[in-house]
């Protein structure tokens, strides 16, 4: 048993699964946005804001985000894990991922809550 | 022919090298790599290399023959030899002892991670622990690993982390033990897998596939050793 305290669920097996449901849930929304735009090639500002007010969407693009930084910040980690042998190193790394992760979701919420 | 081969003595040489010997085959019978490294050896004895049994069968002659990794014993010149030349190096990724010598600890440290042998704590029975064929074919494909190394070393994630990585031939080892039916110590040595290292760095590039001499996949089993972790937590 190997002990690592930054990866992100601390089991490998939650993390692969973990980066095999964000993977979903990011497909799931790309091609739905790819779809969308397809279907409304003369987009208004208009119907793209009523897009975005629905709770629903709202909730599946926050679902997507946190996806986004929980499938980045696992990638990264086994990056890291891999090629960054200096400790230091790897812990600023981490913690630049880290703190990029958080300044996006917090970002995205305030985009989404503030249309 | 060219024969190329990473020297490397560290009570003499500052840095390993390439010695580059013309060589001819008696013949020009499409002999093994290994009685080609007897020719150079007549030649030059200082060369070192591991050999024993010389028919594939004791894994001690692991080496990376023209950038793949293999038995010298067992792969003709035909099969390796490009454009007249053939480069012989160390098993990549550990440390070079001597020449084309290389450490194994780091590999040996693993296989003894994973308990290479049955555990079963019920009463021993009078005469001997029976399997039905059935459950003997599951070992097929598992027990037939001579460690030799050949699939770890050709592991970019076992290069990365051979210290947390148990890689291909530990694995495979791994689920030989969870596969046998006469164990029963499945939990355990599953609970011991279940790190972000020990088997989920494995990325299925399947090098090890590609180069085992004993035509093994360490990637199928690695494949069944995760199955049994998510049944076992779903
Ligand atoms: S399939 Fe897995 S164990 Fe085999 S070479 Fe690739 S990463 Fe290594
Ligand atoms: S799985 Fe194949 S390549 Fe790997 S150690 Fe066993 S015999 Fe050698
Ligand atoms: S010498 Fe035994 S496997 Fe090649």
């Amino acid at each position: 048993m190997v002990t690592s305290i930054t990866s992100f669920g601390r089991s490998g097996l939650y993390d692969w699964m973990m980066q095999r449901v964000t993977a979903l849930v990011l497909a799931t929304y790309t091609i739905f946005m790819i779809g969308y735009l397809l279907f409304n090639p003369d987009l208004s500002y208009e119907q793209w804001k009523d897009l975005f007010s629905g709770t629903g969407m709202r909730i599946y693009t926050l679902l997507a985000i946190l996806s986004l930084v929980a499938h980045a910040w696992i990638g990264m980690w086994s990056v890291s894990t891999d090629y960054i042998k200096q400790a230091g190193a790897r812990f600023v790394f981490q913690s630049v991922c880290g703190l990029l992760a958080f300044i996006y979701v917090v970002w995205g919420i305030q985009i989404l809550w503030g249309i | 022919m060219l024969v190329s081969v990473y020297r490397y003595n560290p009570e003499i040489d500052d840095a390993p090298y390439m010695q580059d010997v013309h060589i001819d085959i008696p013949g020009g019978k499409d002999i093994m790599v290994l009685d080609l490294l007897q020719l150079l050896k007549d030649k030059d004895s200082t060369l070192a290399y591991r050999r024993s049994c010389r028919e594939g069968v004791c894994g001690s002659d692991g080496m990376n023959m023209n950038g793949k990794n293999g038995l010298a014993c067992i792969t003709p010149l035909s099969e390796v030899v490009e454009n007249d030349k053939l480069v012989l190096r160390p098993l990549p990724g550990l440390p070079v002892i001597r020449d084309l010598v290389i450490d194994m600890t780091q590999f040996y440290k693993q296989y003894e991670k994973i308990k290479p042998f049955l555990i079963n704590d019920t009463p021993a029975p009078a005469i001997e622990r029976l399997q039905s064929p059935e459950e003997r074919a599951e070992l097929d494909g598992l027990y037939e690993c001579i460690l030799c190394a050949c699939c770890s070393t050709a592991c970019p994630s076992f290069w990365w982390n051979p210290d947390k990585f148990v890689g291909p031939s530990g694995l495979l080892q791994a689920y030989r033990f969870l596969a046998d039916s006469r164990d029963t110590a499945t939990n355990e040595r599953l609970a011991e897998l279940d790190d972000p290292f020990s088997v989920f760095r494995c990325h299925g590039i399947m090098n090890c596939v590609n180069v085992c001499p004993k035509g093994l996949n360490p990637t199928k089993a690695i494949g069944k050793i995760r199955n049994m972790l998510i049944q076992q937590a779903t």
